[in-house]
């Protein structure tokens, strides 16, 4: 069978797989940013929480990504088999781009704006919401974009413990040694990686101030 | 900069009314000041390794400046600003003039000794009215990049929650009377200005609420040479007619003599010379020559400015932000 008519008679499969898929994507995505972005406010002015914070964020991302996978499953209650534990473990692995750039963004702020904030007499939650957030939200926002591209990739492995998406038929493709069947899962992955990186950056040279 | 119209409109409606504790009253007073911070000095730090070790006394001590990792920034100040005056704090780089300025607006607190404003150390003010009652202006202004021109200056008036069109009439008033008056300057964001009009909006946003005291750290110090000059002759101008208390932060003694009521020379954390313009400049202490000679050849006897001609009753038109 070649590719073109699996696409074809497959179509609306794959349409579902693709929108199972972006689901995975953008519930793991509201998580990570809802988790990751106070975090990066609560550490901004507290170093040692900072060092473990970022510690452990960065010890996930080392963990390859089918291992996480694996690792989850025995975990009582995030655990077992099905999209609950792909969520848990693509949040995982969404947080560290996103906490390091609002951090960074956060912290990366010209001295003389910070310092003319402080004296005007606002409050640090003053300084917060209205100068280091709206501030670094370019910033913040080109790391939600790392992390998504990630994550749709990453999500493709899901399908190993049974949460669906496109990477059910990246396995069934290879268990059958069929490209036009590996294809129907990697194509629309790409495209979707393509067109969130798009977009998003779109978004984040409109809010960049320079 | 043109007139200030009508300084009675910002005061009619009440904003914190516990804030200050007489209108005009809006003096400074530094009581045997001493500022301090832990430090690990670069050339310190193998020092420190040894200092960690019992039996070994630390010693970091480089002059008298550092005792034990403790650095010394501004040493036993006694110093009283009267209401209206212009104060120039003269120094060379990190000889603390700066941070003399940021212990008015507890930006830092002292060691030891106390800093006054209006006759309450700061440490008995709540920080944040404290700040807001005065105005502050730094080099290279420090504007909200992401704010408009109109929003810069508003910022302080907006924390004090003032109505919208009083805001509006305020931010108008302010660029006339800084010589933006004229164009699309309120809309515009800081990125779109030049060097020396955002400085001019930096004075505005620091003059928003009215505040009694002013204080500027090198304001026209990153500007070219011709737009320095044009800001200072014109700041000179409009600090005589605002009448505000002013604490001005420069290394340049031919802006000190512009400017200053007084000149507060500080060398080493400490104050050597404290005079004005005038007197200043026959005074024989080493630094003080050290700038005089700066001047060169000539000194600009066109830009001095008598004591006599400051005078400190003149009506004291401004009320604070109250």
């Amino acid at each position: 069978m070649n590719t073109y008519t699996f696409f074809t008679t497959h179509g609306s499969e794959i349409l579902s797989t693709t929108l199972e898929h972006l689901e995975l994507v953008l519930i793991a995505m509201a998580i990570a940013v809802a988790v990751a972005i106070p975090l990066a406010i609560f550490i901004v002015h507290r170093p040692t929480l900072r060092t473990v914070a970022m510690g452990i964020a960065s010890v996930f991302q080392t963990i390859p990504s089918l291992a996480l996978f694996g690792f989850l499953i025995p975990v009582p209650f995030i655990g077992g088999i099905g999209k609950r534990t792909a969520v848990v473990a693509l949040v995982l692995y969404a947080l560290l781009p996103i906490l390091r750039n609002t951090y960074v963004g956060l912290t990366g702020i010209d001295p003389a704006v910070l310092e003319a904030a402080t004296a005007m007499g606002m409050t640090p939650q003053q300084v917060m919401w209205r100068v280091r957030l709206p501030l670094a939200r370019a910033v913040i926002l080109a790391g939600i974009r790392t992390a998504t591209v990630i994550t749709i990739g990453v999500a493709t492995i899901a399908a190993a413990i049974g949460a669906g998406g496109l990477g059910t038929f990246i396995f069934r493709g290879v268990a059958m040694v069929s490209d036009a069947v590996i294809l129907a899962g990697a194509i629309p992955a790409a495209l979707l990686a393509l067109a969130a990186d798009g977009l998003l950056a779109a978004l984040e040279r409109r809010l960049r101030v320079s | 900069m043109s007139a200030e119209s009508t300084p009675e409109a910002t005061r009619t409606s009440k904003t914190a009314p516990s804030r200050s504790a007489s209108p005009t009253d809006a003096s400074i007073a530094f009581e045997d000041v001493t500022y301090s911070v832990h430090s690990t000095p670069p050339d310190a730090r193998n020092a420190t390794v040894l200092a960690n070790t019992p039996g070994h006394v630390a010693d970091a001590v480089t002059g008298d400046r550092e005792h034990a990792g403790l650095r010394v920034l501004v040493r036993n100040i006694a110093l009283t600003i009267a209401t209206g005056e212009t104060v120039v704090l003269l120094g060379r780089s990190g000889s603390g003039k700066t941070t003399l300025l940021r212990l008015i607006n507890r930006m830092l607190e002292p060691s030891s000794g106390r800093v006054l404003v209006n006759g309450r150390s700061t440490i008995d003010w709540n920080p944040f009215a404290l700040r807001r009652s005065i105005g502050y202006v730094i080099q290279e202004a420090g504007l909200f990049p992401h704010f408009t021109v109109a929003e810069n200056i508003a910022l302080v008036p907006q924390l004090e929650k003032w109505e919208a069109s009083r805001i509006t009439t305020r931010v108008t008033e302010l660029l006339q009377l800084v010589g933006l008056g004229g164009g699309d300057f309120a809309a515009r964001y800081p990125r779109q200005l030049s060097g020396g009009q955002r400085q001019r909006v930096g004075v505005a946003r620091a003059l928003a609420a009215d505040p009694p005291i002013l204080l500027m750290d090198e304001p026209f110090g990153a500007l070219d040479p011709v737009t320095r000059a044009e800001l200072q002759r014109e700041f000179a101008a409009l600090a005589k007619r605002l009448a505000k208390t002013i604490v001005f932060v420069t290394h340049d003694l031919r802006e000190a003599l512009l400017l200053a009521t007084r000149i507060v020379l500080l060398q080493d954390g400490r104050i050597v010379a404290c005079d004005t313009p005038d007197r200043f400049l026959k005074l024989k202490h080493d630094e003080v020559c050290a700038f005089t000679e700066s001047l060169g050849e000539h000194i600009p006897h066109n830009t001095r400015r008598s004591a006599a001609e400051f005078d400190g009753d003149e009506a004291f038109e401004m009320g604070g932000p109250a």
